[in-house]
Formats: structure tokens, C-alpha cells, sequence
């Protein structure tokens, strides 16, 4: 796995100190994780890696299988694992050759005591990461299957290999937030990272050790107010805390955790986790220029019982999670936070199953009715264990002379394949919030937008909004099922200022790039007045704001993308036709149209959305 | 390696220690509505929605640890009550031939975890696989709706469950009997269960038509309080390192909730609903619109619980409005131009409706 110049194998506490001296490189950062993490693979559920697949996470890869026991290697769940696969089933073979039930078990249960690589893992399906969390949480398989009910122990890590791209979605935050682990390669040059060995030996002693480490009362306060602190909500992230800083003690032979154990701790489960950078307790620091105010809603960090001479232990903590957060996200956080908040909603149900269309997801009981497909190596497995028994049955009142076919089917028998949804539509509503013309009518195209945000519920399509306005476009709200959200962002859209109307578009296109990536169907509806005066530097000028509209919109006509533009100006404007020309849209001019008019418009406009026929008692307001 | 168990078994496999009932910080919400569901079966059962680590299936299972025992018929798979009718049971009622007492066992109030990925034919019941292909008879064998029969059926991650599975579930608790039809085998056995399901919103919402059947819905996020916090993940943290001892520290505080469990069950029936709060129930479901009579049904029943749980022989308006969030959250009906989240509607109108 690893040849020739190798550098001598790493001491891994000297790297837990290091890391609190803040000597250590990233990719020193990467491999102390991947230690800890081999310490106790349970304990810390895991490990989340952010990196696209190269020379400098196979290095990583390899030293995590270096650091793993001999006898388990860490084994890949491939993309798109079956139930059957994942956790286990009927051994249909030796089930026969037997004559009596026998189980394959899953690859989870496979893998009791070792650590799984999930593969592409913002691609998994929301089942199969639902069935990893619950496999993280309860340390077993626990499965009724076929004809078989069983139990078997399943305490492994899992390495989720994130190789999300921009504008991808994350990994599924139920799973990633039960790993301790959240490491980012991606800026790593393959220079800055060496190959090097870990220490077996050392590791070895760790993992025997690692039960008997003990945390104290004031370590698990300092995790929490830490994490309260870094406005990190989930609980398991301070749990994850301590779990790290018992491997990081017992790497040094102690049973008790100190304060670097609990600083590289910190530093590695919640830094990346953070959400907002803590006030500095007394203004000193000249660094963050305007910290963000914490949500009200959480009390601030009391720090209790001030003692000011010694720091306290969240001082340290904090200060040490600090360090770990990437400068840029300083400026960042806000709208990071929203997305991540925002950014999963409403993806369980796009793989509802249909018949007949689409990607096979899955092999389910069922009736053979026009439209479905019948699997037959499916049909033909499930009336196998039952030969015998029918044979038996019908013999007994067969007439002499008939002979029975060789392989008896019986309806109930039959397995039907199961499709992945036909491709669900997402409306992406592009509001113009400019202060032009497009403002007196800014409340119609609310209460328009509305009106079809009630009908997609309806029909249970995906939204997603965009604005522009200012100097700017924003995702107010990328694709969802979730209503209520739709419905709060569209209702505190702000109006005024200039019209970005190419930026816009290209934040548009972006979404729509990205929905049509993920195998959905985008409808753009812009409601604009068309009169760009903005740049998409942010700067003014009309003629060119226009030249630079036209040329974004081109970008959608290239797609092929759906797109309706409704003028909302008070007179029809044959720019804003011109442009709906360039992107191949639909134009529907309604200088006097109220809400409802626009949404009826919209609707019969874009060949999906009319789709629902009975519509919601939608109103407009 | 694996413990493969074709005949239904799954209880006597408990798991190991489970994180004490009684030893979980806040959630009040929740954990009364689950001992209201265990009090009064008759409710229907709890939804339970939450961010993710708010202590869900750590409920789910602590209750199941200290619930009561039960009587059943010794060797009825479908957890018969002795003292009860036992013409509806196929096993059973076979062997009504003599009148010397049955055989009886005592058992643990079953609650049945219903996996991710679990298939149809070990949810219903279906053939016998092993005496199919050792003997080659036909036998059925009981599923996780039999094993569930007078106790509870959890499912976690209801939102993840296959509509085909779900629309089953409904059907059959609804009627409280589970019918098979398999390889002209037909089996009617009775499924009386309280449903427990949890799922996080943010994934996926569930069908309005499953929603309504949960008796109660609750809502759990979690703990914003410093202190609460620190006392979760300090319990958390001694409970995972020596589970055995934690659960014993624990033990009588759990010991006190199941005879509160037990008392309340025994007093369910003596409790006394005045006709004054029975109006305002009235009144209150009408002020907030919900559809059918299900919401006050469960109002009344909800609030009686809970007074046989609190040792009350009579239901006050404090009780009432106590559950009333619970019952009626999930029933309001859908406007989804409403700004204002459904608990907030349910506060709202009881301030209105039974001052405040």
C-alpha cells in the first residue's frame, strides 16, 4: 500500500499536543482524526470526508487501513446497496440444498467490530442512510426479512466519503451529524501530503485502554457550554466531544482526560460544526470586527463561577475550536447556516415508488395489473422454498393421469418491480423585489407565487425561490417541499433597489442546473418587468444590463429549460419580451392582472404545473 | 454468528441495558404522551416529531423496559388475554374444549420495534418457512402485528416507511384485526396495538391521512436550556460507561413510574368527566375547526389518562389543557398559507376558548 520513502511512523499523542500548539498542518489534522477514530471506530460513529477522489485521499484511505486491525480492513458499501445486501435476507441456494431457512447475513452485520466506507455518500438514498443511523445508534442489525426474523450485533464506524460538488446536497444531516469526525481534504495539495504509517502498536494499546478512560463532571460541562457556544444544537456533537477525548487519552496511556485532550477534542468535532463564532468574553480580540449576534433564543455563554485568573476550560476550548474554524467562514456563517438548515427538506418521497417508469428502486409483493412490470427471478425465488408444500397439497386431489407442472406459481407469489418516481418537477419562482415598476406589484407576485406554492403542495412538487434585487440575486430558498418554509421566505422578501436581472437569471440557471442534475424536471417562472438596470458586477447602466440579460437567458434557451416570464410592469415592455424570446420562454404581458390571474397564467403556461387538476383553495391576500 | 429465528422470538432477545425512562431530562411532552397511550390504548397512539437526538427512540425503548407485565395465554402467539375474548383468536379458540383454566403465562408488555426494511410477510404473518421445507406442511407464522397484539409497535422514521406498508398498518390498526390470506391459508387474528411512530419533519412530511390516525402528536426539539443540556450528555455519558449500574441506579425511579402506570390504568374508569368540560372540549375543537369527532373523542380520553395517571378522580380544565396541544395539533385543517405553526393555533385558541 505504501512504499518506498515513508516518513517514520507518527507518535500520536506528540499530534494531540501539537494540535493544541497549533503546530499541526491540515493534513496532520487529517491523520490525528483518522488515530482517534481507530481508537474507538463506535464510540466516534465516524468519520465525514470531504474530498474528490485523488492520490491525496488514498493516501488518507490507506493510512486509515493501517491503522485499522489486521483482520478488518475497512469494507465499501457500494452506492445504491440493496436491503438484501445491507441486511441480509434469505439464502435461497442454501436454503434448498438445506431444506430448512437459512440466512445471509447483511453487510452490516458483516461488518461487527470494523468500519464501512460509504461511497458517494450525498448520493445515498434517505433509506439507506436512515438504516445506517439506526445500525450507529443501536450497535446491531435488527431485521424481519423474508421469512426470517434476526438480530445480530453490528457495532462498526462508518467513513462517509463525501464527494459533494457545489450546489450538490449534503450528506443526509441524520447521518453526518451521529459522526465525529467532519474532515475537509480538498484543500490539501497531494504535496502537503505525505505518505506516512501510523502506529500500530500504540493504537493497539489505545483501543484496549479507551473503556476504562474517565471524563470529569466540569469536562462535560465545558463540552456543552462549548457547543452551546459554536451555536451547534445537536447533542451529540459535545457527546462526540468526550467520546474523542477518551481516545485521545488513552493514546497516551491515561485513563483520565486533561485539557489537551479535551482541546484537540474540540477542535476536531465541533470546530467544523460551528455555525457562529462565540462573542469574545471581555473585547480584546481585533480579529472578528463585528461577531454576529447569537440567536435569541439560546442564552448566551454565562461563563459560571467567574474565575478570572486561571482561563476556565471552555475559555480554552473555545478558543481552540476557534482556531479550527476556516477563516472565510466568518463572513459566511449566516447564509451557511440557513442553507444547511434548509438544505435537505422535503427528499424523503422523491423516490415514492411508481409503476412502470423510471429507475428500478426495489422489488415489492403485488397484484399483476396492466403498467406494472413483473420480476420474474424474484417471483421465481419467492415460490421456490414453497415446491414441496404445493406439491403435496395438489397431489393429494389430483386426477390420475394429469401431471403437475414442474414449477408451481401461485399469484401471491408474484414480485413486481419498483421505479423510482417519474421525474418530480421543481418550480423555481424568480421574484424581481427591484424597486422599479415591479414594485408596486412586488405583494401580487407574492400572493401569485403563493397561490402556486399551494398547488405544487397540492401535487407535491418542489419550490424553490429566487430573488434579485439591489446589487444582487439570492437563493431565498433552494429546492423544497416544506410549505411552511416556502412560504416564510417568499412573506420577509424585502423590495427595492435596482434590477440585476441577469444575475438572476444566472442564479436561476444555477438552480435549475443543479435540479435537472438530480434527475428532477425544472419550470422557471420569472416574474419581472424587464427593465435590467444593473449589471452583474453590481453596477448601474441599462443598455448593458440588458446586453448581459439577454446573454444569461440564452444560457436557459441551451438548456432546454421550461420558463414562463410574466411582465408585472405597469405597461408591457418589449424588452422584457425580448428576453423571454432569448431564454424560449413564454411571455404573458398583465400590466392589470391580480394574483390570481398571474398564477392561472402560470400554470396553464408551464405544461407540468397545470398537471393538478383539482386546485387548491388557495387565496389571495 | 447470526441468530436466525424463524419462529417469532424477538422479545426474548431483549436487547442490552436500555437508557432508563425515568432518568430522561425534560421532554415532559413526550413522555406524558406516551404513558397517556399506555394508560388508555384506546387513544391511538403518539406521533412523535423531533430534530434528530432529542431523545425519540430512547423513550420508546425506556418505556418498554418498565412496563407493566401482562397475563396471557400460555402458547398463544398472538399474546391472548386470558380473561378475555378468546373466539376471535385462532389458536385459542381451538382449544375451547374443556373448562379447566388455561395455562397462563406472565409476560412483559410487549413493544415491538418494526426495522427499517422490514418485509411484508414478517409484518402481516405469512408460511411458515421451516416447517414448509422440513415437513413440508402448511403453518402460519405469526408476524410483528401478532407480537405486537396488546402492546406497542414502534416504528421509527415513520416518514421512511413504503406507503404499502403504511396503508397496511393503518388498516390494521384501525380495526384491530389482522386478516392473511397466504397459499389458501386464511387467518384472522386480532392486532390491537398502540402505534408509536417518530420522524423528523425535515425529511419528508408524512401523509396527512397517517397523521390523523395517531392519536396524539408531539413535538420535540431540543433542549436550549445550559442546565438540561449538561445534565443530557452528563446521564448520557454514565449511562454508556457502565449500563448495568446506571440502569440499577435508576431502577426505583422507574419502579414508581410503572406503579403510576399501573394505578392510573386501575382508576381509568372511575375517573369522572364533568359535562362542563366535556362542553369546552366541544368548544374548543369547533373554535379550531378540526374535522370529525376523532379530536374530541381524544380530548376527553386524553385528559381522563391523564387524571388516572396524576391520581385525579376527576378531569379539571388544567388537565384539559395540558393535552390539549397533543390531541389536536396534527387535526387542524391544512392552510397552508397560514403563517402561524399549529401549536401556536392550538394555544391560541385555548386562551380564546378556556382563558387563560
Amino acid at each position: 500500500m505504501s512504499e518506498a520513502p515513508v516518513n517514520p511512523p507518527v507518535h500520536a499523542h506528540a499530534a494531540v499536543e501539537s494540535l493544541g500548539g497549533g503546530l499541526a498542518t491540515p493534513w496532520d489534522e487529517a491523520l490525528l482524526a483518522v488515530t482517534l477514530f481507530a481508537v474507538d471506530p463506535v464510540g466516534c460513529g465516524g468519520i465525514r470526508l470531504h474530498s474528490m477522489a485523488g492520490p491525496v485521499r488514498d493516501r488518507w484511505l490507506a493510512y486509515l487501513a493501517a491503522s485499522l486491525p489486521d483482520d478488518q480492513p475497512p469494507r465499501r458499501i457500494p452506492i445504491g446497496i440493496s436491503d438484501d445486501r445491507l441486511l441480509g435476507g434469505l439464502d435461497l441456494p442454501a436454503t434448498l440444498k438445506a431444506g430448512k431457512p437459512v440466512a445471509r447475513i447483511g453487510l452490516l452485520a458483516e461488518s461487527d467490530g470494523g468500519v464501512l466506507l460509504l461511497s458517494m455518500a450525498e448520493r445515498v438514498e434517505p433509506n439507506v442512510a436512515a438504516r445506517l443511523a439506526a445500525t450507529l445508534d443501536t450497535g446491531e442489525v435488527l431485521a424481519e426479512r423474508e421469512g426470517l426474523t434476526f438480530r445480530s450485533p453490528a457495532r462498526l464506524g462508518i467513513v462517509a466519503l463525501d464527494e459533494s460538488g457545489e450546489g450538490d446536497d449534503p450528506v443526509a444531516e441524520g447521518l453526518s451529524d451521529r459522526l465525529a469526525f467532519q474532515l475537509d481534504l480538498r484543500a490539501i495539495s497531494h504535496r502537503d501530503a505525505p505518505e506516512s504509517e501510523p502506529d500500530a502498536d500504540e493504537i493497539r494499546a489505545a483501543r484496549a485502554l479507551v473503556s476504562q478512560v474517565r471524563v470529569s463532571d466540569e469536562q462535560v460541562q465545558a463540552a456543552v457550554l462549548t457547543a452551546v457556544s459554536l451555536g451547534i444544537a445537536s447533542l451529540r456533537a459535545p457527546m462526540q466531544v468526550l467520546k474523542v477525548a477518551r481516545c485521545a487519552a488513552a493514546l497516551d496511556g491515561r485513563t483520565e482526560v486533561d485539557s489537551d485532550d479535551m482541546v484537540a477534542a474540540v477542535r476536531m468535532v465541533l470546530g467544523p460544526r460551528a455555525t457562529r463564532i462565540p462573542e469574545p468574553p471581555p473585547p480584546e480580540e481585533d480579529e472578528e470586527d463585528e461577531p454576529p449576534p447569537p440567536p435569541e433564543d439560546e442564552p448566551p455563554p454565562e461563563e459560571p463561577e467567574q474565575q478570572d485568573d486561571p482561563p476556565s476550560l471552555e475559555d480554552i476550548l473555545l478558543e481552540a475550536a476557534k482556531a479550527a474554524i476556516p477563516p472565510g467562514l466568518l463572513a459566511q456563517l449566516q447564509s451557511a447556516e440557513r442553507q444547511r438548515r434548509q438544505s435537505r427538506a422535503g427528499k424523503a418521497g422523491a423516490n415514492a415508488p411508481t409503476k412502470g417508469r423510471g429507475r428500478p428502486i426495489g422489488v415489492r409483493a403485488g397484484a399483476l395489473r396492466p403498467g406494472v412490470r413483473l420480476n420474474l427471478i424474484a417471483t421465481l425465488r419467492t415460490a421456490a422454498p414453497w415446491q414441496t408444500v404445493r406439491r403435496r397439497s395438489l397431489e393429494a386431489n389430483l386426477t390420475s393421469g394429469r401431471e403437475l407442472p414442474p414449477i408451481m406459481v401461485r399469484p401471491e407469489d408474484f414480485r413486481i418491480t419498483r421505479f423510482r418516481k417519474r421525474k418530480p418537477t421543481t418550480t423555481i419562482f424568480v421574484v424581481d423585489a427591484s424597486g422599479s415598476a415591479a414594485m408596486a406589484r412586488l405583494a401580487e407576485a407574492k400572493g401569485a407565487v403563493e397561490l402556486l406554492l399551494a398547488e405544487s403542495y397540492v401535487r407535491r412538487d418542489h419550490v424553490a425561490l429566487v430573488s434579485f434585487r439591489g446589487k444582487e440575486a439570492e437563493i431565498l430558498l433552494p429546492p423544497t417541499r416544506s410549505l411552511v418554509r416556502a412560504k416564510r421566505s417568499l412573506s420577509a422578501l424585502p423590495g427595492g433597489g435596482g434590477t440585476p436581472l441577469a444575475a438572476g437569471i444566472h442564479m436561476a440557471t444555477q438552480v435549475a442546473e443543479s435540479v435537472s442534475h438530480h434527475g428532477e424536471t425544472p419550470v422557471l417562472v420569472f416574474l419581472t418587468d424587464g427593465r435590467a438596470n444593473v449589471k452583474l458586477d453590481g453596477t448601474g447602466g441599462r443598455a448593458q444590463a440588458h446586453e448581459e440579460a439577454l446573454r444569461e437567458s440564452r444560457r436557459i434557451l441551451e438548456h432546454g429549460f421550461m420558463a414562463v416570464m410574466i411582465d408585472m410592469g405597469q405597461r408591457p415592455d418589449p424588452k422584457a419580451a425580448e428576453i423571454a424570446l432569448a431564454m424560449g420562454a413564454r411571455y404573458l404581458p398583465l400590466p392589470y392582472a391580480d394574483s390570481r390571474t398571474i398564477s392561472e397564467a402560470a400554470k396553464n403556461a408551464a405544461g407540468p404545473l397545470s398537471g393538478g387538476a383539482g386546485s387548491a383553495s388557495g387565496r389571495s391576500r | 454468528m447470526v441468530k436466525n429465528t424463524p419462529n417469532a422470538e424477538g422479545r426474548s432477545k431483549e436487547r442490552g441495558p436500555v437508557f432508563p425512562f425515568s432518568a430522561i431530562v425534560g421532554q415532559d411532552e413526550m413522555r406524558t404522551a406516551l404513558l397517556i397511550a399506555a394508560v388508555d390504548p384506546a387513544i391511538g397512539g403518539v406521533m412523535v416529531f423531533g430534530d434528530r437526538g432529542t431523545g425519540k427512540s430512547t423513550s420508546v425503548r425506556g418505556l418498554a423496559a418498565l412496563l407493566p407485565m401482562m397475563s396471557v395465554v400460555h402458547g398463544c402467539p398472538y399474546n391472548c388475554d386470558p380473561e378475555g375474548d378468546l373466539s376471535q383468536c385462532p389458536v385459542c379458540c381451538l382449544d375451547e374444549s374443556g373448562t379447566q383454566p388455561r395455562a397462563v403465562d406472565t409476560t412483559p408488555v410487549p413493544v415491538v420495534d418494526l426495522p427499517l426494511g422490514a418485509t411484508e410477510d414478517r409484518v402481516v404473518g405469512a408460511l411458515d418457512l421451516e416447517r414448509a421445507l422440513t415437513r413440508g406442511e402448511k403453518a402460519f407464522e405469526p408476524g410483528l402485528l401478532a407480537r405486537a397484539n396488546r402492546g406497542f409497535l414502534y416504528i421509527d422514521e415513520v416518514n421512511l416507511l413504503e406507503d404499502h406498508l403504511v396503508d397496511l398498518l393503518l388498516d390494521v390498526a384501525a380495526s384491530g384485526v389482522n386478516v392473511v390470506e397466504r397459499e389458501g391459508l386464511s387467518i384472522r387474528h386480532p392486532a390491537k396495538f398502540v402505534l408509536i411512530g417518530s420522524g423528523n419533519p425535515e425529511e419528508g412530511e408524512l401523509r396527512p391521512q397517517l397523521l390523523d390516525r395517531f392519536g396524539l402528536s408531539v413535538e420535540v426539539s431540543t433542549p436550549t436550556d445550559l442546565r438540561v443540556r449538561i445534565d443530557v450528555v452528563r446521564r448520557r455519558d454514565e449511562f454508556e460507561n457502565d449500563p448495568a449500574a446506571y440502569v440499577a441506579k435508576w431502577a426505583d425511579d422507574d419502579a414508581a413510574v410503572r406503579q403510576q402506570l399501573l394505578r392510573g390504568k386501575e382508576m381509568l374508569h372511575s375517573v369522572e368527566v364533568p359535562d362542563d368540560i366535556l362542553e369546552q372540549a366541544a368548544k374548543l375543537c369547533i373554535s379550531l375547526g378540526t374535522d370529525g369527532l376523532r379530536g374530541e373523542l381524544t380530548l376527553m380520553r386524553a385528559a381522563r389518562a391523564l387524571a388516572a395517571l396524576r391520581g385525579d378522580s376527576v378531569v379539571t380544565l388544567a388537565h384539559l389543557r395540558e393535552v390539549a396541544p397533543s390531541c389536536l395539533r396534527h387535526r387542524l385543517r391544512r392552510d397552508p398559507l397560514d403563517e402561524s405553526g399549529s401549536t401556536t393555533r392550538v394555544e391560541r385558541a385555548m386562551e380564546e376558548i378556556l382563558g387563560s
